[in-house]
């Protein structure tokens, strides 16, 4: 057992735990996009989860930090949040706000975390960059919008987790990165048909089940 | 003209073919771990060109990896590319001191002129358009190559010449042919 402290609440806890994970299972919320449950090492790709950890320099991706016994752990600081709302602003610069056409309105981890930070949806100061498609209907059950993509890529681990493989994969690199797949791949001998945990687990609107 | 589109479809696929076909015999040389993705497309693209869509599926079931990894990963490094290469392969710099000096600006010139993207090969085979970082001679940036020739100072008024004199090559290149032919 370890004995931790988070903003001031003493916590206890198993030693070695994934610190993201006891902060949300105590109700203290930590904006995160790319976690999933049943990563066996966390993807930390997302730029998120940041909070401080005393005796740690700079604030860290709490996905990443594994609890110690008398940590002390901050999660609400000027340099976490400033961290945090710039990621997000990033990330919102490269998807294009059409909230209201968009199937994940509402229920989107995206706007939540916009809520939570006070950062507006239309963040000043960036110039938007889109990809020159919109709708890519390449899968043959899925229609994927790369203005939405926030690129956690969970679709494509939760896929190959289920089945050891996936016909989902990033494609192309840096600010033209892409989730795609190959035309002609082998799809049949996956049973994304009546298998869709790729779209249920996208936390934008990205994937929808044609 | 139809024909002659036709024709040079039918003889894209033949050659497709027989790039395949060679593909598979040689692919069989090479381990069926996943380090030798990477050293297949390079053989690949070495011996080829460029990575047909069928390689990507047969590397992919060597391997046993499903085909969208492979292309993932091809897409990834810009030393893949996915066309044959034009009979003039069109390199544009954009390295620091060519991108100071507007080289994007030479890019698209090319892209309007030919109608094609970077990375895509003219219907006729003709040209290929690339973009590529330092040539080394920054002091002439911004600077384009075109097959093996350095043209350095470009400028968006240039590329229209530079063009029409392949063309005007071409064609006589053609006459002398056709003029040789018909003295024999």
């Amino acid at each position: 057992m370890a004995k931790i402290v988070i903003d001031g609440a003493e916590i206890e806890t198993e030693e070695g735990a994934n610190l993201l994970k006891v902060c949300l299972d105590n109700d203290i919320y930590i904006p995160n996009l790319c976690r999933l449950e049943t990563d066996e090492t966390p993807h930390a790709s997302c730029r998120l989860c940041f909070v401080e950890v005393a005796g740690y320099k700079s604030p860290v991706p709490s996905c990443t930090v594994a609890v110690t016994d008398e940590m002390v752990v901050k999660t609400d600081t000027e340099p976490v949040r400033r961290l945090q709302k710039t990621g997000l602003r990033f990330l919102l610069s490269t998807h294009k706000i059409e909230c209201k056409d968009c199937p994940a309105n509402k229920q989107c981890e995206l706007q939540d975390i916009a809520k939570f930070l006070k950062v507006g949806l239309k963040p000043k100061g960036l110039k938007q960059r889109f990809h020159e498609t919109d709708v890519d209907e390449r899968h043959p059950c899925f229609t994927y919008y790369p203005n939405r993509c926030v690129l956690c890529g969970k679709c494509i681990r939760v896929c190959r987790q289920e089945h050891g493989q996936s016909t989902l994969t990033f494609a192309r690199r840096g600010i033209d990165t892409v989730v795609s797949c190959f035309q002609g791949d082998d799809i049949e001998k996956l049973p994304c048909e009546d298998y869709r945990a790729c779209a249920a687990i996208c936390p934008v609107g990205a994937l929808e089940v044609k | 003209m139809e024909d002659d589109a036709a024709a040079a479809t039918a003889a894209a696929e033949a050659e497709e073919k027989a790039i395949l076909s060679d593909i598979e015999q040689k692919i069989k040389c090479f381990g069926k771990d996943r380090g030798r993705l990477i050293p297949i497309l390079q053989a690949i693209q070495e011996e080829h060109q460029y990575l047909p869509e069928g390689a990507i599926q047969m590397v992919g079931r060597h391997l046993e990896i499903p085909a969208s990894e492979v292309y993932g990963v091809a897409t990834f490094y810009n030393a893949f590319r996915f066309n044959p290469p034009g009979k003039h392969p069109i390199k544009v710099c954009l390295g620091t001191a060519c991108h100071v000096r507007a080289g994007d600006i030479i890019l698209e010139n090319f892209e309007r002129k030919l109608e094609i993207k970077e990375g895509q090969t003219t219907p006729d085979r003709e040209f290929s358009i690339e973009r590529v970082a330092c040539v080394g001679c920054c002091a002439l940036a911004p600077v384009a190559l075109i097959g093996e020739t350095v043209h350095g100072h470009m400028a968006p008024s240039k590329v229209e010449g530079l063009l029409m004199r392949i063309q005007i090559e071409k064609e006589k290149e053609e006459r002398e042919r056709k003029q040789d032919e018909s003295a024999q």
